[in-house]
């Protein structure tokens, strides 16, 4: 997927005023974050079974390497062809190779988060190979030419209506609106595919060591279909997607569709652990596992290690308030909020995404929600951190915390401008108490009144409060 | 080091739900709760009468694509034609065993084998899965312990199934049967 990243502040406003897809987020927003809070409740020991989660992943991380060549041994052991892709044209030059030799026609895919990032459908339809998307949200996309706008939820941003049309151009059958009978037809139409296909491309949530196992866990069954019917199974996924064992699996699945859609567990899960053994009438000949880096690896041994314990739920990106207001799109590539905002900076240059740090409110929501217990507020910060230091925000906002710094470490100077800035934003806010522009920060007043203060600030307030309780001491002490 | 680390297969915090009292009663509010129906027979040989009736109840034709191990039940005199091979997409129902059945979540767990084809309980729209009660399992942590016991390592195709397949994807809406099937049948024997 193209970077546009750059263009967040342009795209989020356009977003705001789009009814279609306000709308739709309309629709959505709490309907996630509900179904969350009552799938957590249900389980008493969530905390320690986050918190041995979050350790687990950064045990394997700390010994990625290792983990990897584990992996890689049991799954060649059992049949499987590993490939390394250390860049995204590498990782679809791998895939696309593997196409070529065995005369693949048709791919069947399931949703795969990694090949959005490293544009990997575009790669193999300029091969001349035909590649249908297999989850629905994903195929209503593919029919509509857009990239997801959330990584569980593809198409959230959708319409019924919207879709209504999609199907009827491409199906040639009446238009439906009744969703039932619209999710039957896709069904109808990608029957014949799933078929017919002659390799199938898949994720995978995580990769097994000790067995050599890759995974999907789908509502649909489609990745089920898809590793299962056609002759050759191809899986992309990141390096960092590595467990070592079938129990971490255990521990990991009780958090992810919980985190996701709110749901005890998804509907299938497939472990698939090496090729079609001899007597079997289903399942890949041939099977491909590439392992993808495309940036992966920027974020070990550095201080922003932590984000990829990440499990692809978008439990960060349902809670945010930004995200709930401007949709996935506007993050302008493949992964929108809060872990959008950390890993896009890191994969593309945090040159080209500078104001996805900036996209949120820092109410901290993200952190308290990830069930890997990534402090995904605090990595923003230090993205902020980095930009001020590599001199990419205005010069007004950099001289402004300059500024700042310099009073805010002088605690006398402080007070005093506190002090004076308190009274002056009073008398701003006139009689109703509202100030209606700010000037140097129309940012904030754009679209909104700021309350303004009551004369005082919190220090005076507390000063008075200790000398009067000293006073009152004194008398009946 | 990491391959010793491998070996002791920690297991991670269970998760403290309203695990069993009552394993059984578990499994079926579970099975319930992920839109897959549910019934006991007295023996083995009474599962062809009760696919009957399912098929029945819900006006299905009495055809039937199932595991190899099921072939030999009486299914003639129930009034049921089958077909011992693997399922095709023009199937209407497939009836499979199952390595193991998970309480916690209402979950069958099967693994693939030539004689056990996945296709089975994944092409027809309707899933018949018959689950021993000695085969019942409170977590998928002992789910796994008794793989690595019984086969050493997972097969090909390790499948959990929790209710039929669904979707949301469009707006947010649940529909039943999305790829997979429509329906899904437990049927639990002594």
């Amino acid at each position: 997927m193209q970077v546009k990243s750059m263009f967040f502040k342009q795209s989020a406003s356009m977003k705001l005023q789009d009814p279609v897809l306000q709308e739709s987020l309309r629709k959505f927003k709490g309907k996630f974050v509900e179904a969350r809070a009552r799938a957590v409740a249900e389980v008493d020991a969530w905390e320690a079974v986050r918190a041995h989660a979050a350790q687990l992943r950064d045990r394997t991380i700390a010994n990625l390497d290792a983990y990897l060549v584990e992996f890689e041994r049991n799954a060649t052991r059992r049949g499987a062809q590993v490939h390394w892709a250390e860049t995204a044209e590498e990782a679809c030059a791998i895939v696309a190779e593997i196409a070529r030799a065995n005369n693949v026609k048709k791919v069947t895919k399931s949703k795969s988060m990694v090949s959005e990032e490293v544009n990997l459908n575009d790669k193999l339809e300029a091969a001349g190979i035909q590649v249908i998307e297999t989850d629905l949200g994903e195929y209503i996309l593919q029919l509509a030419h857009e990239p997801p706008s959330h990584i569980v939820a593809p198409a959230v941003h959708k319409s019924k209506e919207e879709v209504a049309d999609l199907f009827h151009a491409a199906h040639h059958k009446p238009r439906l609106t009744d969703i039932a009978a619209m999710t039957r037809e896709a069904r109808e139409a990608l029957r014949e595919h799933f078929l017919t296909a002659d390799m199938g491309v898949s994720g995978s949530n995580f990769v097994i060591a000790e067995t050599g196992t890759t995974l999907t866990v789908t509502n649909e069954g489609n990745a089920d279909l898809v590793t299962t019917v056609p002759r050759i199974h191809c899986v992309i996924t990141g390096i960092e997607k590595v467990i070592p064992t079938l129990e971490d699996f255990a521990t990991l699945i009780r958090l992810l569709p919980r985190s996701a859609t709110g749901q005890a567990i998804a509907n299938y899960l497939t472990l698939t652990t090496g090729v079609r053994a001899p007597g079997e009438t289903d399942g890949p000949e041939q099977m491909h596992i590439v392992l993808v880096d495309a940036g992966r690896s920027k974020f070990l041994g550095g201080e922003m290690q932590e984000m990829l314990r990440c499990i692809r739920c978008g439990a960060c990106m349902n809670h945010c308030p930004v995200y709930q207001n401007v949709g996935g799109h506007a993050y302008g590539w493949v992964y929108p909020g809060p872990m959008g905002s950390v890993l896009t900076p890191t994969y593309v240059g945090i040159e080209n995404a500078g104001d996805l740090p900036n996209a949120a409110t820092f109410c901290g929501e993200c952190a308290v929600v990830c069930p890997v217990k990534i402090p995904l507020p605090d990595l923003m910060r230090k993205l902020r951190e980095k930009q001020f230091d590599m001199k990419l925000r205005p010069w007004s906002e950099r001289a402004g915390i300059t500024l700042w710094s310099y009073a805010a470490r002088r605690p006398k100077l402080y007070a005093a401008l506190t002090k004076m800035a308190a009274r002056v934003a009073s008398w701003m806010g006139g009689r109703e108490k509202l100030i209606h522009r700010l000037p140097g920060l129309d940012g904030w007043t754009s679209g909104r009144d700021m309350p303004a203060p009551e004369g005082k600030t919190f220090r005076e307030m507390y000063g008075e409060s200790q000398r009067r309780e000293a006073l009152s001491t004194d008398k009946h002490g | 080091m990491i391959r010793t680390a491998m070996r002791e297969h920690e297991i991670g915090p269970l998760p403290g739900i309203a695990l069993p009292p009552d394993q059984l009663a578990q499994f079926r509010s579970e099975c319930a709760r992920q839109g897959s129906t549910y019934t006991e027979v007295a023996g083995y040989d009474d599962v062809p009468r009760e696919v009957v009736a399912y098929l029945d109840r819900n006006a299905l034709d009495k055809r039937v694509v199932l595991w190899a191990e099921l072939a030999n039940l009486d299914w003639a005199g129930a009034g049921v034609t089958i077909d011992n091979r693997t399922a095709q997409g023009d199937d209407r129902v497939g009836v499979t065993g199952c390595f193991c059945a998970i309480a916690e979540t209402g979950t069958v767990l099967l693994l693939s084998s030539p004689s056990q084809p996945k296709a089975t309980a994944l092409l027809p729209e309707t899933h018949v899965c018959i689950v021993r009660r000695s085969r019942l399992v409170d977590t998928m942590e002992e789910a796994f312990a008794m793989l690595r016991n019984e086969r050493g390592e997972p097969p090909r195709a390790t499948f959990f199934v929790s209710g039929p397949s669904r979707t949301a994807d469009i707006e947010q809406t649940i529909v039943i049967g999305a790829h997979g099937p429509y329906r899904v049948h437990v049927i639990l024997v002594p």
